[in-house]
């Protein structure tokens, strides 16, 4: 399980984080909502150990994730797939699906995995020798997506995956998604999809001002008023 | 000498500086790369593999033996050079660790004039490495030969290494995107440290070299050497290492064409020709040669 308490961040004089407060039980698949500069990437930052919260505690399976380096959560089966993609342009898709396991020893699982992200996503499969850079938008995400995989995620943390990517291609992330939940895939989905998110979520949590305003099931969230507000409220200015 | 000869002999000279030139900036491209960090101190490790390599002669023991001792000198200190003055400024700003490798160069410079006093001292290379092969009417320099054939190796070696093996993959990673790297478990510091060992074993062997073709060493004898090194990355384009090396072959070429072409009455002013073509270069291509467009860092 990963438990988010009071968790606080700031960049300098600007907070990010006001206090944020979440659980991801195993098995879930969690949606992270919430207007462009509410903390969504920041919080995930905080669990990848990126940024260093300056209060609150975060914790997996009972480790103390504020102390640990993003290696060492990695190690932890923390995998997250970054917003903005960040595929190594110069490498080929095959070598950005080997470092996705770059820490994993299990030489034959890792064989098996490969077999798996490339039946996931078949048009990587035919592009394994070019370069990343040379990928369009949506195979870039879905590089992106397997080389997330590659880490053995046991905790998936997906920061807007479907940003900015064609409606068809939106769906087939969306499926594989839904896909990696029956699965079992443990999964923190930040989105501003809010429908298609909330559609494969089990529940969910919107952030304003750096802090939780809502949480509860799909349908509950989908229904409240707050939700549209939410998108519409400014981002957090530079309160101390 | 017929013209065909003249222009043999010279592109002997070019390959063989441009050889010296590429082993030195692929250390500084790789560091560059990941860390965005100008190591002038990189030329000083040339220093300290020299002089370790002439003090274990003095003990009486085989060149060869020296030049193990020299090349082991040069990565440790490059590798010690990482631990101490770098890694603490992980993340600070650019000028900041460029600030730093000054420091770094004037400590260990000023520590070879206290241990070494300022004047040179003659560096005894084994007569093989001095002889002279004539080819027709060709004089060639066995060292000329030795250092193209040997830097020829190693950059097959390195292309190897960063195309086939997880840490060399792992460097090409994390120059292109660290925060990424580090998201997928890439041990940063594991990546950093083999890019200053590699990049220091180098430099040492350019320091045997570049001794043995001057006969001496003297405590700032790096300082020559790593601004051709910056020079050349920069042609090539910082941070990329096919870069670095065909902009140390065209700094090489560029340099022996000057020298040849320039009136006695200029050729001490050959470096000014040099960067002078490197303004004109960076104008029309700011990046450099193979250099890309800007990437974001963090
Ligand atoms: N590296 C940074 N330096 C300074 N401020 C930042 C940085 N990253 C994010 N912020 C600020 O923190 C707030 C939350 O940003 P972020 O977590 O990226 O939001 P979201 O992912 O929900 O769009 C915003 O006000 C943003 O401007
Ligand atoms: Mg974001």
């Amino acid at each position: 399980m990963l438990k988010l308490e009071a968790v606080e961040v700031a960049y300098g004089h600007i907070v990010a984080l006001t206090g944020v407060s979440l659980r991801v039980l195993d098995g879930e698949l969690v949606a992270l909502l919430g207007a462009n500069g509410a903390g969504k990437s920041t919080t995930l930052m905080s669990i990848s150990g990126i940024v260093r919260p300056r209060g609150g505690t975060l914790e997996y399976n009972g480790a103390d994730l504020s102390r640990a380096s993003p290696l060492d959560i990695v190690g932890l089966g923390v995998i997250q797939c970054p917003e903005g993609r960040r595929i190594f342009g110069g490498l080929t898709v095959l070598e950005n699906l080997r470092m996705g396991a770059i820490r994993r020893r299990d030489a034959g699982a890792v064989r098996r995995d490969l077999d798996w992200v490339l039946s996931l996503f078949p048009v990587l499969g035919q592009r394994r020798h070019q370069s990343g850079a040379t990928l369009s938008g949506g195979e870039q995400q879905m590089l992106a997506m397997a080389r997330a995989l590659m880490g053995s995620p046991r905790l998936l943390l997906l920061d807007e995956p479907s940003l900015g990517l064609a409606p068809i291609v939106v769906q087939a992330i969306f499926q594989v998604i839904g896909e990696l939940h029956r699965r079992g895939v443990t999964i923190l989905l930040v989105e501003q999809n809010v429908r298609q998110a909330l559609a494969v979520a089990d529940r969910g949590y919107v952030l304003a001002t750096g802090r939780v305003i809502l949480e509860g099931s799909g349908a509950r969230l989908l229904s409240h008023p707050e939700l549209e507000q939410a998108y519409l409220s400014a981002a957090p200015g530079d309160r101390r | 000498m017929s013209a065909l000869e003249l222009l043999l002999q010279q592109l002997i000279n070019a390959v063989s500086i441009g050889s010296l030139y590429a082993l030195m900036a692929i250390g500084l491209a790789m560091v560059f790369g990941i860390l965005r960090l100008i190591n002038f101190a990189h030329g000083d490790l040339i220093m300290v593999g020299s002089y370790v390599a002439l003090l274990v002669m003095m003990l009486g023991l085989p060149f060869a033996v020296a030049a193990v001792a020299g090349l082991a000198a040069s990565t440790l200190a490059g590798l010690a050079m990482e631990r101490v003055a770098y890694r603490p400024l992980r993340g600070a700003h650019e000028i900041a660790m460029l600030l730093t490798s000054f420091s770094v160069t004037i400590f260990l410079e000023n520590l070879a004039i206290i241990l070494f006093r300022p004047t040179s001292r003659p560096f005894p290379a084994p007569s093989v490495l001095r002889s002279v092969i004539i080819l027709g009417k060709l004089q060639v320099a066995g060292l000329d030969l030795i250092a193209i054939a040997v830097a020829a190796l190693l950059l097959v070696a390195l292309t190897v290494f960063v195309r086939s093996t997880n840490v060399g993959i792992a460097m090409r990673a994390a120059s292109q995107d660290l925060l990424a790297a580090r998201l997928m478990g890439i041990n940063v510091n594991r990546v950093v440290a083999a890019a200053f060992a590699i990049g220091s074993l180098l430099a040492g062997v350019v320091g045997l070299l570049w001794s043995a073709r001057v006969g001496k060493v003297d405590p700032l004898m790096g300082f020559n050497p790593v601004l051709k090194a910056f020079v050349a990355s920069v042609i090539g384009g910082l941070g990329s290492l096919p870069g670095a090396v065909l902009g140390a072959y065209v700094l090489g070429g560029l340099e022996i064409l000057l020298q040849g072409l320039l009136p006695s009455t200029l050729t001490p002013y050959r470096d000014a020709f040099v960067f002078t073509a490197l303004i004109a270069l960076l104008l029309l291509r700011p990046n450099g040669i193979l250099g890309g467009t800007e990437r974001e860092k963090i």
